[in-house]
């Protein structure tokens, strides 16, 4: 692994970098407020490492929620991850002894960063993608430790700062757009996504989303199996 | 101890969904997962940018228009620069500008 490769993985990772400190200052300050300290922080942004979960998990464990609604709730917040996975599959299939940390740490703005498959010519795909996911996680271990000890003693207004993730997956999007012959996929994405935030509203939308998705797709598989 | 507990179940859940794709295709994997590895990630990055959006309200008093401004600024930076710093972090400042100042 040479100089290179982490200097290409950190740029890469820039974009998450001021998100991840961000959400990770956020998660740390609700927690602490919550009545756990540093320590959880650090435990949880270490072994779950899911933002908007760790967010979600504030209210599950100072609200003494059951084992069982905990893995369920878990389970319906993440399930998306199932997506990001599946996508992986292929592309993940030579990567060795970095595979397994390399999956555990398949967030979504990792995946946003590497699901265009491209990597800097000089550099080993396999070690490039490691990297970029470990820089990614240290980020948000450090925010999170780093809000739980600070607290709420920022010197100014962060609000409106969490737009910074928004503005991530829009880059990506706008990209993928630019380089990508094809749109349906996009669009299936974005259309089916829209369609059941409407019908069935914020809390629950995203496993009918992704059914759709997957739906709409497979139907067309005819279709974009040429255009590929 | 009890938190513990629920952030290792947290946690098991989280690892299983990134894990089951990976264990389920292990040896082979059909052509049809082949295909969605393929067509999903403009989908799934198309998803991500409905689902950072889902907590916009229209009938709230800005409209979702510091949301729609800053994404457009996004867009066209993008387009026109295709550096993905400078465009996050011009569209988060402005965002910002405009939650914490107009809106």
């Amino acid at each position: 692994m040479n100089r290179q490769i982490i200097r290409q993985a950190f740029y890469k990772s820039l974009p998450v970098m001021a998100g991840y400190l961000v959400l990770g200052i956020g998660f740390g300050i609700l927690l602490r407020n919550a009545g756990y300290g540093t320590v959880w922080a650090f435990a949880m942004s270490l072994f779950i490492y899911a933002g908007s979960m760790q967010y979600v998990g504030v209210g599950l464990i100072s609200g003494g929620a059951s084992i069982l609604t905990t893995a369920i709730t878990t389970f319906m917040v993440n399930a998306r991850h199932l997506f990001y996975s599946i996508s992986m599959i292929d592309r993940y299939k030579d990567a060795g002894i970095y595979k397994p940390y390399m999956i555990f740490a398949l967030t979504d703005e990792t995946y946003s960063l590497l699901c265009d498959g491209h990597t800097p010519d000089e550099c080993d795909p396999n070690q490039y993608r490691f990297i970029v996911s470990l820089f990614d996680h240290c980020y948000w271990v450090t925010g999170s430790v780093l809000g739980s000890l600070l607290g709420s003693v920022l010197p100014f207004s962060t609000k409106g700062i969490e737009f910074s993730m928004t503005a991530l997956f829009i880059t990506s999007f706008t990209e993928q757009w630019i380089t990508a012959k094809d749109h349906i996929p996009a669009l299936s994405g974005l259309l089916g996504t829209a369609i059941c935030l409407l019908i069935f509203g914020p809390e629950h939308f995203l496993i009918p989303a992704m059914l759709l998705i997957t739906l709409i797709l497979t139907i067309l598989r005819s279709v974009e199996e040429k255009s590929l | 101890m009890r938190a513990a507990i629920l952030i290792a179940v947290m946690s098991a859940v989280t690892v299983l969904l990134r894990f089951l794709p990976f264990l389920i295709f292990r040896n082979n994997t059909p052509p049809y997962i082949i295909y969605l590895g393929k067509v999903l990630p403009p989908a799934i990055i198309g998803m991500l940018v409905i689902y950072c959006l889902k907590d916009v309200s229209f009938s709230a008093n800005s409209h979702g228009l510091p949301e729609l401004i800053a994404s457009v600024f996004v867009i066209g930076l993008q387009v026109w620069k295709r550096n993905t710093l400078i465009s996050i972090l011009t569209g988060t400042i402005i965002y910002m500008l405009l939650i914490q100042s107009i809106f």
